[in-house]
């Protein structure tokens, strides 16, 4: 996938959670990765510095959880963690299933630092 | 997955909404904001905007992807050649470079608008609807979407279709939904291409594809064809004219709903 671009688009992301919060800086980005979202957590990582460059997340860490691959079987009910290329039930071997987790690439959570915890007196200056 | 309805929160991720609600202060004097929103939200909204062009239109709108060479295009010609009295259709064709396909389809007296996308190897929703307003929707039945010939990064994009048809062309193997989980998962049909050339390459197993595909749990019909001899070509027509009747089926019923609360509310 075009993990650049897609970090291009998280980069975009964290910035308005930022500017919500009239945060001063990023301290950490939280994902949460599928393997069938078809992102590579490796690519992404690399491609974080160069898409955070010059950003209020330019120092920050970013914390990617490679999520696992859960079916539900509609034949027995089961619930089974499974491989990203096999997702047959586990308990009965049914193909009928359903994905309830490995396909999500989403920003779970940004911690940022805010100006609040700066004195009045320093943050009227960033204001101005 | 939407950000509105909670669809989107699985039990991978469950623990941050019921930790310390959306907005959770540290010590520290740190905020933690949790979003859980898709790294991909830009292009879904863009992509729910495009199917709202295609339904307020009454236009089936399917998405072709494959490996580059499986035969997509040609498939479109023959397709075009026998349902272009029928219906009226229009192609958006996404290549890195050339007009060539665009050519190819214009000979057959259909609008076809060309993406060329450069470098980029997938087709989004953005230039999707960069490309609807080129088109006059309102005297159309279909539009075909040629996505890049690409097996990995056409899936992550929705465009706005209806359905996805994808094509595995027998010389490229029959274990390619066993490689590329994430494209044949997307599936809503697969069409098993140049099926004529099967006695030749008589490694690749019909069954074993279907075998593959099943085990991503995906349901999706699978037809054989050969748009060059036109052997199955009519299983696909009249799939094609089915999911149109249904469309078109669908959107009328909506249609009827939304006069009945019109009439209850006034």
């Amino acid at each position: 996938m075009h993990e650049l671009a897609l970090c291009q688009a998280l980069m975009d992301q964290v910035d308005r959670v930022a500017r919500d919060q009239s945060a001063a800086r990023v301290v950490s980005i939280h994902l949460g990765i599928g393997p069938l979202s078809g992102v590579e957590p490796g690519l992404l990582s690399q491609a974080f510095p160069i898409a955070s460059a010059g950003s209020l997340a330019a120092d920050a860490e970013l914390v990617i959880t490679s999520l696992p691959v859960v079916v539900h079987c509609q034949e027995c009910g089961c619930q089974s963690e499974v491989q990203p290329t096999r997702l047959l039930c586990t308990h009965c071997g049914a193909w009928q299933t359903t994905l309830v987790s490995g396909d999500e690439m989403l920003l779970e959570r940004v911690e940022v630092i805010c100006e609040k915890n700066t004195p009045m007196q320093a943050r009227r200056v960033l204001h101005s | 997955m939407c950000d509105s309805c909670g669809c989107n929160v699985t039990p991978g991720n469950a623990h941050l909404v019921k930790a310390g609600g959306a907005l959770h202060r540290t010590d520290d004097g740190r905020e933690a904001v949790s979003v859980l929103r898709s790294l991909l939200h830009e292009n879904d909204h863009t992509a729910a905007h495009n199917r709202q062009h295609f339904d307020q239109h009454g236009v089936l709108a399917i998405n072709l992807m494959s490996s580059p060479g499986a035969g997509k295009t040609a498939l479109l010609e023959a397709t075009i050649k026998r349902l272009g009295k029928e219906l009226s259709i229009a192609v958006i064709e996404g290549d890195l470079e050339t007009e060539n396909d665009a050519e190819r389809i214009r000979r057959h007296g259909v609008p076809a608008i060309q993406i060329t996308t450069g470098s980029a190897c997938h087709l989004d929703a953005h230039m999707v609807h960069d490309a609807l307003h080129q088109l006059d929707l309102a005297a159309l039945d279909i539009v075909f979407i040629e996505n890049v010939g690409n097996l990995v990064c056409p899936a992550s994009f929705d465009l706005g279709q209806h359905v996805n048809v994808i094509l595995l062309s027998v010389p490229e193997g029959d274990d390619k939904p066993a490689k590329y989980p994430v494209m044949f998962r997307a599936a809503d049909l697969v069409l098993l291409s140049k099926c004529d050339l099967l006695p030749l390459l008589d490694d690749f197993s019909t069954d074993n594809a279907r075998r593959h595909l099943r085990e991503l749990a995906n349901p999706a019909e699978v037809f054989e064809l050969s748009a060059k001899t036109g052997d199955g070509m009519t299983q696909w027509l009249d799939w094609v004219m089915d999911s149109e009747a249904r469309l078109e089926h669908r959107l009328g019923e909506l249609h009827i709903d939304s006069q009945a609360d019109a009439t209850a509310a006034s």
